[in-house]
């Protein structure tokens, strides 16, 4: 089977529900002109050439307006595939995504739908407080936006390809670490996680959790980049004969909790890992979840292992720090196992 | 830019009387709203129409039933003069399963796109990007739909205007701005809040074409939203229309109006769209007396029917809340 990286699984997914659906369209800034980038991360290079301005339309930066123009847009009869260039201009828009997008179809009555994607690169990548923020969690306080994080290249194509056809609002967030490293936008210190994707249409469907590795003795939860940290980490407890599981949760809303409650059965302990700040966020929500539901079944406390509750920091050496890491996760799961 | 056209013709009949039956009904709807509210029958908060109804009507006998409007926190007269049947109207404000919005909604998000109206975005501006999508989308879609979105003069100092007002006349889009300026945001003055004179001046900045309508005056409105909704619908993009209107009535429930003197609303009072146009009718013998008098009757049994309906209609189930969230 051929393999692609992120970026192209993406592209290629974008291109193909544009062929199938005359109602879907790109809309953003920078995606389509001629001698860009096609977009921030290069998803949407050359999409323009196939589509023409019509249907991969440059915006001005003016995020509240993409947002507000993708919404009305969706509600008329359009499948627009909206992005921003960073997650964090997410914060720019908050109004149309939180107070139009996700309550327009509870405030009608059921009535009306929005079929939108927004498409958002998040993590810390040395570009400091204001382009590296890991936002998703934030969302899901929000009802009424379906949230998907993929992981790989197998999982990202499924995933936008079921958020287009999907009838409500899907934030659709992409970490800048797992585009590829290739071409000119390659990031220092990203991860190249080419993965196989078949030639042939497939779809993901939305909570639906992925078992990325079996284990009996700790169950380590994980989104985007951290799913490879906890890999990293498994591998490393296993030379130590502590076998962990390691969920990758796809989706977090809706979320598959029936895959967690399954493996907190089998293994007792749980690691939550997030690049998000751990306060009030997805690793809380996941936390407070076992303990209300799964709590018989714990033979340890809980971990989180998140990202402080500060800003971003610029200099590598505290952004390493900030950051969730294999070695912080390693630590975590040898102390629940080991106590 | 440049001051659109705006068409001095007078109406036919058919639109004048139509017209005076929409203000009339868009008038009483609110005074009745007032007494059930005062009454203690509805829940909430209410931002009355009261004074502005010839903006409404005015803009929407201009467009077609295909056409779309978004509104306001204040969208009683948007409902009422985009045709929503006024027994779903009221029921909603009753918060009855029977409303507009099934009882999700409640007075700040009439709405229903069966009649060509977006639920009412209660944001104020929130709705202006929003237009500019939908027309997006009736242009992408190659229909000869035009979207008119309404918004006060408090809108017009918020980001989104700008944005969404600047995306529509970038992409030549089928949109029409009605700004009805009513001289207040909330409690503000707009004098204190907006240096240029007009909110109209505002469109040179987006080189878009705008107009100034007497928006007391339903054969002004309705010929400057005439123009602007023909020329959107040729494809020659939006128009900002600026209607100078005045609420009769504070801003939302438990509003005392110490910022405005009280000869101010008298004398807007004085220019009322409804006597004025009654008035017109008679006197240019386009209608007698009597024909509006009938007319006038039928809109208070229209009235009074769906104040019946909406009391007679069933409270949602409280469980209820957890639905509609997502589609199924």
């Amino acid at each position: 089977m051929r393999t692609l990286t992120i970026v192209e699984a993406l592209r290629e997914a974008i291109s193909e529900e544009m062929l199938r659906d005359e109602r879907v369209f790109c809309i953003g800034e920078d995606i389509g002109t001629p001698g860009g980038w096609g977009g921030a991360f290069t998803v949407t290079k050359g999409l323009e050439e196939e589509f023409s301005h019509e249907r991969i339309i440059d915006t001005p930066i003016s995020e509240t307006g993409i947002a507000g123009a993708a919404i009305g847009a969706a509600i008329a009869g359009m499948r627009p595939i909206a992005d921003v260039q960073y997650g964090d201009f997410l914060f720019c828009m908050m109004d149309q995504l939180a107070n139009q997008a996700a309550k327009l179809r509870y405030m009608s009555g059921g009535k009306l739908k929005v079929p939108l994607v927004m498409r958002a690169p998040v993590g810390a990548t040395t570009r400091a407080a204001q382009h590296s923020q890991s936002l998703e969690g934030l969302f899901i306080h929000i009802p009424g936006i379906k949230i998907a994080v993929p992981a790989t290249a197998y999982d990202a194509k499924g995933l936008l390809k079921t958020a287009v056809r999907d009838d409500n609002p899907v934030l659709f967030f992409e970490h800048k670490l797992l585009y590829g490293a290739k071409g000119n936008r390659a990031e220092p210190g990203a991860l190249s996680p080419v993965g196989k994707v078949p030639e042939e249409e497939y779809l993901i469907p939305f909570g639906s959790a992925a078992i990325r590795r079996e284990g009996r003795d700790i169950t380590i939860i994980g989104k985007l980049i951290t799913v490879y940290r906890a890999m990293e980490a498994a591998k490393i407890l296993a030379e130590e004969g502590i076998e962990a599981e390691v969920i990758d949760p796809r989706t977090l809303v809706p979320f598959d909790w029936e895959t967690v409650l399954t493996s907190l059965k089998k293994t007792g302990r749980l690691v939550i890992v997030d690049e998000e700040p751990g306060v009030g966020g997805w690793a809380a929500e996941v936390a407070a979840m076992a303990v209300e539901h799964a709590f018989c079944y714990l033979d340890a406390p809980v971990t989180r292992v998140t990202a402080p509750c500060t800003p971003v920091p610029f200099a590598p050496e505290m952004e390493q720090f900030y950051l969730p890491n294999t070695e912080k996760i390693v630590d975590a799961a040898r102390r629940l196992v080991r106590g | 830019m440049f001051t659109a056209q705006k068409p001095d013709k007078i109406p036919s009949r058919e639109i004048l009387l139509r017209m005076y039956q929409l203000m009339f009904k868009a008038r009483r709807f609110e005074e009745t709203v007032s007494l059930l509210f005062t009454n203690g029958e509805l829940p909430g908060t209410v931002h009355l129409y009261t004074g502005q109804e010839a903006v409404a009507v005015g803009v929407c006998s201009a467009l077609g039933a295909d056409d779309w409007i978004t509104s306001t926190h204040r969208p009683h007269g948007h409902a009422v003069a985009k045709g929503l049947p006024i027994r779903f109207l009221m029921a909603e404000l009753f918060g009855r399963t029977t409303g507009c919005c099934g009882g999700y909604g409640g007075s700040m998000h009439l709405g229903d796109l069966d009649y060509g109206m977006l639920p009412a975005i209660a944001i104020v501006a929130g709705a202006i990007p929003i237009a500019t999508g939908i027309a997006l989308a009736f242009k992408m879609q190659k229909t000869n739909k035009v979207v008119a979105c309404f918004f006060g003069d408090g809108a017009v100092n918020e980001g989104s205007f700008h944005e969404g007002v600047n995306m529509a006349a970038i992409w030549n889009l089928p949109a029409v701005f009605v700004c009805e300026n009513n001289l207040y945001g909330a409690s503000t003055h707009i004098s204190k809040v907006m240096k240029a004179e007009n909110v109209a001046d505002r469109a040179s900045a987006y080189g878009i074409p705008s107009v100034i309508a007497d928006g007391m005056d339903v054969i002004d409105v309705y010929n400057a939203a005439y123009g602007a909704v023909d020329r959107a619908r040729m494809g020659k993009g939006p128009t900002l229309v600026e209607c100078k209107t005045y609420r009769y009535v504070g801003h939302s429930r438990s509003d005392p109006q110490l910022y405005r003197p009280k000869d101010e609303v008298e004398a807007w009072k004085q220019k009322d769209p409804i006597v004025r146009l009654k008035k017109f009718l008679t006197e240019k013998k386009i209608a007698a007396a009597l024909e509006i008098e009938q007319l006038e009757k039928l809109v208070e049994e229209e009235i009074e029917d769906a104040v019946d309906f909406a009391r007679r209609s069933p409270h949602p189930s409280p469980e209820d809340a957890i639905l509609n969230v997502f589609t199924e």
